[in-house]
């Protein structure tokens, strides 16, 4: 807890992993679609090898360490 | 729904006292049969907090005697369930050397079997099983809310939202199963296939209770929650594609789909907005995480194994 309250982020960047959004918002995929949050939490990939891009599947978890972003 | 069917002595006479129009329990102090037996009593016992049963009272929920049977049978599920645990220490920082100690746990995946192997009846019979847990999806880590601290608290709601859907019923987790089982043939009702399932089942479902229902275990609670949420996203792929290759509907299919991206958001707020603000003002109940998840992966791994080792003797 700070001295305003609890740290409450808007983003997350989960070392190794994904990066965390709260909230609603557009996300742009590399191929120039864009698509919309569906949940108070979303994952985005930063591993840049889930197979549901944007979105992050888990894949960067059996990435070698140096894949992983 | 009704008492499921007696697996021994003990649940014979545990349902003969829920059944009892007068009320009257009467002592219960037979030895379990056998692990069945004693399973499928605590479960029955546990399932009066969660939708009951027509056939039992509403009163027999809190009745003084049933309670003291769940006391005794859940003291001894406990111990069992500690001694298969081996403690083991957590190095800082805590989120990371979670996902290890879940990532570095090795055990049969039935999720790969499914994705290359499973004939369609084996699957069916898995779907089955988990329907035990998955129409009730999250109810047991529920229970935890009021016990929890502001911080992680919060967390745990933020995620609960979304397993009931984000405050949308057509989206919320057990529905989209329930959804999944009616498209495939099998019963969408609650509970519709507890007599066919194995007694590894019945411990799965009976430890997220036990961890549920208690203050005391609140931390092993979560810890399971983490465990579970870690161990989703890639299996529920793998399901997925041979739910495809089976040409299991696609209801079915959109479950495990859903489970996919969800739990790759779930297993980060477990470990580290839930689990990690736990432990930041409660250091003393690291311990009771790695319990928790330790359990959830070793049941776990009971079931895949019964289950594998079943399908290739058949
Ligand atoms: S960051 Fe998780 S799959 Fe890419
Ligand atoms: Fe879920
Ligand atoms: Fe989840």
């Amino acid at each position: 807890m700070t001295e305003h309250g609890f740290e409450h982020p808007d983003v997350i960047v989960c070392p190794g992993g994904p990066l965390l959004l709260r909230g609603e918002h557009v996300v742009e995929d590399a191929d120039g679609n864009t698509h919309a949050t569906q949940r108070p939490v979303s994952a985005v990939c930063r591993c840049g090898k889930s197979a549901d891009q944007p979105w992050c599947d888990g894949t960067h978890k059996v990435l070698p360490a140096r894949d992983r972003p | 729904m009704l008492l499921p069917k007696a697996r021994g002595e003990l649940s014979e006479a545990l349902y003969d006292a829920l059944r009892s129009e007068t009320g009257e329990v009467g002592s219960l102090h037979l030895q379990p049969t056998d692990g069945d037996d004693a399973q499928i009593a605590l479960w029955a016992m546990y399932e009066l907090h969660y939708a009951g049963f027509e056939d039992a009272g509403d009163e027999m929920e809190w009745h003084p005697d049933v309670l003291r049977l769940r006391r005794r049978l859940e003291r001894d599920f406990e111990a069992e369930l500690r001694a298969r645990h081996t403690a083991t220490t957590l190095d800082e920082p805590f989120a990371e050397s979670l996902f290890s100690f879940i990532a570095d746990h090795d055990g049969p995946s039935l999720a790969a079997y499914v994705q290359r192997k499973a004939d369609r009846e084996q699957v069916l019979e898995l779907l089955r099983h988990r329907s035990i847990y998955h129409l009730k999806e999250s109810d047991p880590i529920a229970w935890v809310v009021p016990r929890l601290p502001t911080a992680p608290k919060a967390a745990l709601m933020e995620l609960q939202f979304d397993e009931y859907g984000d405050g949308d019923p057509n989206r919320l987790h057990a529905h989209l199963f329930a959804l999944g089982l009616e498209a495939a043939g099998l019963r969408p009702d609650l509970y519709a296939y507890i007599d066919d399932v194995p007694v590894e089942i019945l411990e799965l479902n009976n430890a997220m209770s036990l961890f549920g229902l208690h203050r005391r275990l609140r931390a092993a609670a979560l810890g399971h929650l983490a465990a579970f949420e870690a161990t989703s996203s890639l299996p529920s792929r793998r399901m997925a594609q041979g739910l495809a290759r089976l040409e299991l509907p696609p209801e079915m299919i959109a479950y495990y789909e859903e489970h996919v991206e969800a739990d790759a958001v779930h297993e980060q707020l477990a470990v580290r907005t839930i689990c990690g603000s736990l432990v930041a003002e409660e250091p003393q109940l690291v311990d009771d995480v790695v319990f928790g998840a330790f359990t959830c992966l070793d049941l776990e791994d009971r079931y895949a194994q019964r289950m594998l080792d079943e399908w290739a003797a058949a």
